[in-house]
């Protein structure tokens, strides 16, 4: 018996990179001072916060200055969201925000809270790849719309929004474009001098770095309303002591991420991807990609609608085989509906309870990938054996 | 989330698939909710034993183990014993399920009467007193199951 495992589940969490471990270890331990302190510990740890945020702003070409940490990549979505829109209405520029049907929820639940509180808002559909258009954005922008927010690119379907075109569609009519980056960054080059963008969410869990640390990018002259009051730290943005081996290892792992990505790691990654995406689709019929391919698609990404079955089987049958994955099946989240993402490209109900999804990391091989071309079309096999809508021969 | 009897019930399925020449098929449930399941019997005639039962469902690990665990309570009752096995007996049987899977052993109930429904519809043309066709019937056009709140639902992403 082979022990071998295959984590694919990076779209949920990384392993923390040993390096980036490695530099933050000293920080909970002799050099534990906090940044807002005057002495000697104080000053070191403000050197390492400083440093910090130049790593972190420096893997999307911002400024530092530019960088406000966070508790998590949710943290930074609230307070781009709620920050902007208050703002924004205080200064009686209007309250309308415009989103997306297949945002996170770190985005969605806070657009819909807004509305609660009296704004309004619309929710953009996407096409069948689970795109937003940019016409279709034009279109819904009114005269009090402020802000818009829409991600960088899906965690369940990998698709990557055309980003450029949406924000100058806001630049066009003088709107705020906040972007949930949390999949994309340390995945694919981000480039704020060039994106129309000026807000950034993300998360450096998802690239390799800890968990419980996220990043807002804010463009200077942008104020922001803050969500949690308090010391004043983060430029006042977020206060509360700075949670310094986290951001320390947010920083470390932004530095390992844009090496990684000014080497090329992220086409080698895609092909890797592809051939993935081929040996499941030539083996396992009725399958289908949800999401978009290519170029538009982020280079760790893999997911599946896989007919007559549901889900959550799969995974449980994947992790007997020493695999590790998820879906976006009913059954997985403890509702009955399957993932509202995979409805809003277009995908019927019965269909998207048999999602999965397998995302790679760049500690994924060649020969973990074909282990899985092994052990996936059998479990496939088994279920749709058990299952009533499978037409067997 | 779901302990060892659960998952050797559902990697091990008991009975799966179907009866070609069933005396009543059942099947309940709703694609929409992500749950359907599908019940053959193959009945003696005389003494209403169920001499086999085979099943057929599209759903979560709970849906396949459930099914697994009543065709093995019902196979060797007569049909009346069968339909007082209850969801409760199931999700006992298997050590317990999970809350929110609780769901699942009400269908594996109602799977049986489905197929005992159909059973003496079949034969006399009516139900007997005391028996209907149940809610999730695929005859009645499938189950309107309660919705959770999506707002409690957990993401790891």
């Amino acid at each position: 018996m082979t022990a071998r495992e295959v984590y694919l589940d990076n779209s949920a969490t990384t392993r923390t990179a040993p390096r980036v471990l490695e530099a933050m270890a000293p920080y909970f331990s002799e050099k534990y001072g906090n940044p807002n302190s005057l002495h000697k510990y104080g000053r070191e740890a403000r050197a390492a916060v400083d440093a910090a945020r130049a790593q972190t702003a420096a893997l999307i070409n911002a400024e530092p200055t530019d960088v406000v940490f966070t508790g998590a990549g949710s943290e930074a979505d609230n307070l781009a969201v709620k920050g902007a829109a208050w703002a924004l209405r205080e200064k009686g520029k209007g309250a309308h925000i415009i989103t997306s049907a297949i945002e996170h929820h770190a985005a969605l639940s806070s657009v819909k809270w807004l509305g609660r509180m009296g704004f309004e808002y619309t929710i953009l559909p996407v096409d069948g790849r689970g795109m937003v258009g940019p016409d279709a954005l034009e279109a819904a922008i009114r005269p009090d719309t402020t802000l818009v927010t829409i991600m960088f690119a899906n965690n369940e379907i990998g698709t990557i929004q055309p980003i450029k075109e949406l924000g100058e569609v806001c630049r066009r009519h003088g709107v705020m474009f906040h972007s949930d980056a949390v999949q994309a960054a340390g995945h694919i080059k981000i480039d704020v001098k060039e994106l129309p963008v000026d807000m950034l969410t993300m998360a450096a869990h998802k690239m390799y770095g800890p968990k419980g640390i996220g990043a807002l990018y804010v463009r200077r002259g942008i104020k922001l309303i803050p969500t949690l009051h308090g010391g004043g730290q983060e430029f006042g943005l977020r206060s509360g002591t700075e949670n310094v081996p986290a951001i320390v290892g947010f920083g470390k792992a932004a530095e390992i991420a844009k090496a990684r990505l000014d080497a090329g790691a992220d086409k080698k990654l895609a092909a890797l991807r592809d051939y993935f995406i081929e040996g499941v689709l030539s083996k396992i019929p009725e399958t289908r990609l949800t999401g978009a391919a290519g170029d538009d698609r982020l280079p760790f990404h893999t997911s599946f609608a896989v007919k007559y079955i549901e889900g959550e089987g799969v995974l449980l049958l994947l992790d007997a085989a020493g695999i590790y994955a998820s879906s976006g099946s009913a059954c997985t989240s403890g509702s009955l509906e399957p993932s509202y993402v995979l409805l809003a490209t277009g995908l019927d109900h019965a269909t998207a309870h048999g999602s999965l999804r397998l995302t790679m990391s760049h500690e994924t091989t060649k020969e973990d990938i074909d282990y899985v071309l092994e052990k996936f079309p059998p479990i496939v096999e088994k279920l749709r054996a058990m299952s009533p809508f499978y037409n067997k021969k | 989330m779901y302990n060892q009897k659960v998952v050797d019930y559902f990697m091990n399925p008991r009975n799966s698939g179907r009866i070609e020449d069933a005396s009543a098929i059942g099947e309940v449930g709703n694609p929409v909710c992500g749950d359907v399941m599908k019940i053959y019997l193959k009945i003696n005639p005389q003494s209403e034993v169920i001499e086999d039962i085979k099943f057929e469902t599209f759903g979560c690990a709970a849906a396949i183990a459930t099914s697994s665990m009543i065709t093995e309570l019902a196979k060797g009752k007569t049909l009346a014993n069968a339909l007082k096995i209850t969801n409760k007996d199931v999700a006992d049987e298997l050590g317990g399920l999970p809350a929110v899977k609780l769901h699942c052993s009400l269908l594996a109930q109602e799977g049986i009467q489905a197929a005992a429904a159909d059973y003496y519809m079949k034969r006399d043309g009516k139900l007997p007193a005391g028996l209907s066709f149940p809610e999730s019937s695929m005859s009645n056009g499938g189950a309107e199951e309660e919705r959770f709140v999506s707002e409690d639902s957990r993401a790891a992403d």
